[in-house]
C-alpha cells in the first residue's frame, strides 16, 4: 500500500524516526544531520538527496523548535544574529581548509580523526562536569530561565567567568544579564563555524557547549539561540541543495510530521528536566556518536563494511536511548512535582 | 495546479523551502492546538 508515492511502512518509519530526532533536536539543539543523513544513505538514497533532504528536514525542525523556545523566552536574538555573522565567516574558512587538505590527499583522514577526537573530548568534558555538579544543586526542578532573567552566579562555569573577566570593548549584555566582550562572541562564533565548515556538519554539538562554557549563556538559552541560528544555515543549505534537485519532499514531509511533535516535547522538556541531567545526556550522546564515527572511519579505512553498519546502529541506539531518557526524565520530574504539590497542599 | 518545472531552479528551490516552512508552521500550530486540548485531560487523569 502506498501513500503520497511511498510505501506505508516507510511512511510510518519516517514519522517514528522523525519523532525521535525531534525530541533530541528540541532538547539539545543538535542531532539532525548527524542522524538523518546517514539513515537515508543506508536506505539507499543518493548522497545528494540524503544530504539535501536531511538539511531541509533540519531546517523545518529548527523552525518548530525555535518557535517553542521563543514561547519559553529561551532565544537571545541579538546573540543569535551576531553568531550567524561569525559562523558564516568561519564556515567559509573551514571549507577553504578542506579544499587545501583535499589537494594534499589528506582530507578524509584528518577530518575523520578530528571529528572523533572532538566528539569524544566534548563528550567526556560535558559528562564529567555534569557528574561533578550532580548533587551539589538539588533544586531538582525545571529551568525556565528567560532571556532577560538574572541568573545565579554559581551557575556560570569558572572558565566562562575567567573569559568574561577580560573586558575588551565594546561590551554587550546577553541572556541572564551577563556582560561579555563582542569580540569574544564573534571569536566563539568564528571558531565554531570554522570547525563546522571543516567537518561538514551543522555544528550544534560544538556551538551549544561553546555558548555555555565560553560565553556563559544558560543552557536552555544556548539551545534556543543555537536553534535560531540553524534556521538560517538550514534554510540557505536547503535552498542550495534544492536548486540541484537534492530535496525530496516525500522524505521531508513525513519526517517533519514526526519531528514536529518530538521537537515540542524536547523543547518543553528543557524547562522541566534538571540542567545537569541535560548535560549528562548531551555528553553521553556525544560519546556514543564518537564511538560510532570511529567505527565508520575504521570501516572506510580498512574496507570492512560491517564496521559501517555497527557505527550506524550505534548512532541509532544512542539516539534512541537518549531520547527515551529525556522523555522518562520529563515524566518523572512532572510526577515528582505533582506529588510535592499534593503533599504541601495536605 | 502550478507547474513548478517550468520555472528556474532558484524559483523551484524557493518554493521547496517555502513548502517546508509552511508545513513547519502548520504542524506547530496544529500540535499546539492538540496540546491545549490534551493537557486538561492529562491533568484530570493525573489528579484522579
Amino acid at each position: 500500500m502506498e501513500l503520497f508515492g511511498i510505501a506505508l511502512m516507510t511512511l510510518v518509519l519516517f514519522v517514528g524516526f522523525g519523532f525521535m530526532v525531534g525530541v533530541l533536536f528540541g532538547f539539545f539543539g543538535m542531532g539532525g544531520s548527524f542522524l538523518v543523513t546517514p539513515a537515508l544513505l543506508v536506505m539507499g538514497y543518493p548522497a545528494r538527496v540524503a544530504v539535501g533532504s536531511g538539511m531541509a528536514f533540519v531546517f523545518g525542525t529548527a523552525v518548530i523548535a525555535t518557535l517553542k523556545h521563543h514561547d519559553l523566552g529561551q532565544v537571545d536574538y541579538k546573540l543569535g544574529g551576531l553568531m550567524i555573522v561569525g559562523t558564516s565567516v568561519g564556515i567559509e574558512i573551514g571549507r577553504i581548509g578542506v579544499f587545501y587538505l583535499e589537494d594534499l590527499g589528506l582530507a578524509s583522514g584528518v577530518i575523520g580523526v578530528t571529528y572523533v577526537a572532538l566528539l569524544g573530548t566534548i563528550g567526556v568534558f560535558v559528562t564529567r562536569n555534569a557528574l561533578k555538579n550532580d548533587g551539589e544543586d538539588d533544586s531538582g526542578g525545571g529551568h525556565h530561565e528567560a532571556a532577560n532573567d538574572e541568573i545565579d552566579p554559581d551557575a556560570i562555569p569558572d572558565i566562562a567567568k575567567k573569559i568574561q573577566s577580560y573586558h575588551v570593548p565594546p561590551m554587550m549584555t546577553i541572556a541572564g544579564g551577563i556582560k561579555v566582550s563582542l569580540w569574544m562572541v564573534l571569536g566563539v562564533a568564528l571558531a565554531t563555524g570554522l570547525l563546522s565548515g571543516f567537518l561538514g556538519v551543522g555544528g550544534g554539538f560544538i556551538r551549544m557547549p561553546a555558548m555555555f562554557y565560553l560565553i556563559g549563556v544558560p543552557v536552555p538559552v544556548a539551545v534556543g539561540t543555537d536553534l535560531f541560528e540553524i534556521v538560517f544555515s538550514g534554510g540557505i543549505g536547503s535552498f542550495l541543495y534544492g536548486m540541484e534537485g537534492g530535496v525530496d519532499l516525500s522524505i521531508v514531509a513525513p519526517l517533519l510530521a514526526g519531528s514536529a511533535l518530538g521537537a515540542r516535547i524536547g523543547s518543553a522538556a528543557t524547562g522541566i528536566v534538571n540542567e545537569d541531567d541535560i548535560k549528562i545526556y548531551f555528553g553521553l550522546m556525544l560519546l556514543g556518536g564518537s564511538i560510532a564515527v570511529a567505527f565508520q572511519q575504521a570501516g572506510d579505512y580498512l574496507g570492512i563494511e560491517i564496521f559501517n553498519t555497527i557505527g550506524f546502529a550505534l548512532i541509532l541506539l544512542s539516539a534512541f536511548m537518549v531520547s527515551g531518557a529525556v522523555i522518562y526524565s520529563t515524566i518523572s520530574t512532572m510526577r515528582a512535582q505533582t506529588k510535592a504539590s499534593v503533599t504541601s497542599a495536605d | 495546479m502550478i507547474d513548478l518545472a517550468a520555472y528556474s531552479p532558484a524559483v523551484q528551490a524557493g518554493a521547496l523551502v517555502g513548502a517546508v516552512l509552511l508545513e513547519a508552521f502548520v504542524l506547530y500550530v496544529a500540535y499546539g492546538g492538540l496540546e491545549r486540548v490534551a493537557m486538561p485531560v492529562v491533568e484530570k487523569i493525573k489528579h484522579a
